[in-house]
């Protein structure tokens, strides 16, 4: 979790601002007290205040980070619940939020491919691939599954490298490969699965059990709320005292303490909803980590901010010393990895590997994730939060569509329309910070 | 001026096939000294940098570095000896930043995790000794305006602690207020005791800022002036050749000499 100020992709961070109710009457304080200086020069307010004022000047910058997908995914809610009360039931939700895990999963890596400013349209395909490796190898031929999950995601990350090689190294657009590598891995996946076209997975094998084991003792899903809280808070709280002792803008008690606050009302309430059900998913928490390891190497080492430079200015990172065709090829062997990685759970939640598997709409949807969390389709924007948040609200309008009996008709229109909506916020959020850009 | 400057260039020649793009040029950039490099269009400005930046070698001549000769036979050559240059197109990621752009390719580390904290510490310095003022170093290079993106992109050359910087036009296409921040750091450079090559089209900023004045005309040295005694249209005229003739050769070279 980041220790540092002004990242806007970072839910927490966000839920407390979202609230700014309660602490509304400081608001024109400190914009009354900004006038006075000019607010070019403003370093960083301390505390609330000063974070009320970022934060409104964010917005008018036009970084709006994850509020819009926060905003929007209440709304979904409020209207859904109002239809059908079944809906923000601990079953429909607890449900939720293991459907979003299998394409959540594989927008991960798409939100590290969009990071470039490329595409990866092979997604669906890699993981409909190693759904199959994994089922063959592991029905068929009767391998140990864990070897054989191993052997799938090894899979999608060499078929990642085969994109990343003729991207970086032959030229080739990332579109046109990753074009290929869609009906070339469907063909293969076809291939793979032999005539039958389908294979049934054993429903108590370890591949069935990523997604239907529940951690059902109430204490894990609170330890698991209070784990995070406590990390969050340690590690906000000594990156802060290191930051004062380093004499650089730090926050105050205060201001931890509301983040911690916002984050802990989160994490006990999903905890609490999920143990009025069959308790802690396994496939949540793994893609929780995922989600939260992933972000940490965006945001907390080289490599990421590699990855940020490259899609940002590509002849500025090349000037950097960074070894750009290094940096294309690896991300694209990353986005293979967990598409082989969200097939294996596509496959784990029906208890089959079919031809449908990773097929159809599942690659658009990771890609609609990744852009309705608030990645940007344009590079160097984006954190793989957005696949987390933007999955909820696909699955959320799926699951509140299906509930009221909707066909399939109208709900791709809906999840269509909120893609558009979420890539016209993108647009003109750029569009405005352009315009504030003060060149 | 006193002993041996930084970086001397003498006899230093290049050619593209059919075209001679530097015959014969001698340069000198000591320590504390801003030298104006000027000229009009292909007159070998670019091609001169690129030689000490170590992109493009030199055929014939001589470098010698704070006395020894050198070749510079590549960018990470040059940057090891002490050249940093900052290109027109400043190369900066928009996206990232003030931090994560001045450390980009050099980033500190703690644990293998990035130090953002020594980072911003160190950038903060850096921009206090320059006296550049920055809204906030952790907002990003996309928001500041044109004269401050050059500072940053300045101050990013600065952190390998180079002794010359070479400085391809830093004040084209900006304002008056942003031009007078950037000449503003240049003078500030020259306090640090770093040699400092400046490329410009606009006389004012030359005579505002440069000790000395290298004016190249089609490929060859065409004079060196001391910037506070010769006029705008002194320099205007040995750009473009009008007073090209024996007697200015002469002059220029007798300027040169006592320069040196």
């Amino acid at each position: 979790m980041s220790t540092s100020a002004g990242e806007p992709p970072e839910p927490q961070g966000a839920s407390p601002a979202g609230s700014t109710g309660p602490a509304g009457p400081t608001g024109p304080a400190g914009l009354a007290k900004e006038a006075q200086v000019d607010p070019r020069l403003l370093v960083r307010e301390q505390g609330l205040k000063g974070y009320l004022t970022q934060f409104k000047q964010r917005i008018r910058g036009g970084e709006l980070g994850s509020l819009p997908v926060i905003v929007g995914l209440i709304v979904i809610w409020l209207v859904f619940q109002s239809l059908n009360s079944q809906f923000l039931s601990a079953q429909n939700l607890s449900n939720l939020s293991v459907d979003i895990v299998a394409t959540g999963l594989i927008s991960v890596g798409i939100v590290f491919v969009l990071l470039l400013g490329e595409i990866d349209l092979a997604a669906g395909s890699v993981s409909g691939v190693s759904a199959a490796v994994v089922a063959v190898l592991n029905v068929n031929h009767g391998w140990n599954p864990v070897l054989a999950i191993i052997v799938a995601i090894a899979v999608g990350a060499l078929l990642g490298l085969i994109h990343g090689l003729f991207f970086a190294k032959v030229g080739v657009p990332a579109f046109v490969v990753t074009l290929a590598g869609l009906l070339a891995w469907n063909g293969l996946q076809l291939r793979i699965l032999g005539a039958n076209g389908t294979i049934n997975l054993d429903n108590n094998g370890l591949v069935s059990k990523l997604t239907n084991t529940y951690f059902s003792q109430v204490i894990a899903a609170y330890g698991l709320a209070l784990i995070g809280t406590v990390a969050f808070f340690a590690i906000s709280y000594f990156g802060n005292q290191r930051r004062k002792a380093a004499g650089v803008p730090s926050r105050t008690m205060g201001d931890l303490l509301v983040r911690t606050a916002g984050l802990a009302i989160v994490a006990f309430a999903v905890a609490y909803v999920l143990n009025q059900y069959k308790g802690l998913p396994l496939a949540l928490l793994i893609f929780l980590i995922v989600v939260v390891a992933t972000d940490f190497v965006q945001r907390r080492t080289t490599y990421g901010r590699k990855v940020f430079a490259v899609g940002g200015n590509i002849e500025a990172a090349r000037r950097a010393g960074i070894n750009v065709a290094l940096i294309r090829i690896s991300v694209f062997v990353i986005s293979g990895a967990f598409a082989a990685a969200g097939g294996l759970f596509a496959a784990s939640r029906i208890s089959s590997a079919s031809q449908a598997t990773g097929q159809s709409n599942t690659l658009l949807l990771a890609i609609a994730a990744a852009v309705i969390g608030g990645t940007s389709l344009f590079g160097g924007r984006g954190s793989t939060y957005s696949a987390l948040l933007g999955m909820l609200v696909i699955q959320s309008i799926t699951s509140g569509m299906a509930l009221q009996g909707v066909s399939n008709s109208i709900q791709f229109m809906v999840t269509g329309a909120v893609l558009l909506a979420a890539v016209v916020i993108d647009s003109l959020s750029r569009r405005t910070q352009k315009a504030t850009g003060r060149t | 001026m006193t002993g041996e400057p930084v970086l001397r260039l003498r006899g230093v020649s290049k050619r593209f096939g059919a075209v001679q793009a530097l015959s014969d040029i001698d340069l000198d950039v000591a320590a504390g000294e801003v030298v104006a490099l000027v000229g009009d269009n292909g007159a070998g400005k670019s091609t001169l940098v690129k030689v000490i930046a170590g992109v493009g070698p030199p055929d014939t001549g001589e470098i010698r570095w704070e006395g020894r000769p050198v070749t510079i036979g590549s960018p990470a050559a040059a940057q090891s000896l002490g050249v940093a240059t900052v290109y027109q197109d400043l190369a900066l990621c928009d996206n990232l930043d003030v931090v994560a752009n001045l450390f980009l390719g050099r980033e500190l580390q703690r644990v293998g995790v990035l130090d953002e904290v020594a980072m911003e510490r160190r950038s903060r310095d850096l921009l206090d000794t320059l006296s550049i003022k920055i809204p906030s170093v952790r907002i990003p290079v996309a928001s500041l305006s044109g004269g401050q993106r050059q500072t940053v992109a300045i101050s990013r050359s600065l952190l390998g602690e180079p002794k010359i910087v070479i400085l391809d036009e830093p004040t084209a296409a900006l304002g008056v207020e942003q031009t007078a921040q950037v000449l503003d750091l240049v003078e500030r450079l020259r306090d640090r005791n770093l040699g400092v090559i400046l490329i410009s089209h606009n006389m004012v900023d030359v005579k505002a800022v440069a000790d000395r004045v290298a004016v190249l005309r089609l490929g060859r040295n065409n004079g060196f002036f001391d910037a506070r005694t010769t006029s705008q249209e002194q320099l205007v005229a040995a750009i473009t050749g009008a007073t090209d003739n024996a007697v200015t050769r002469r002059q220029a070279r007798g300027t040169g000499e006592a320069d040196r």
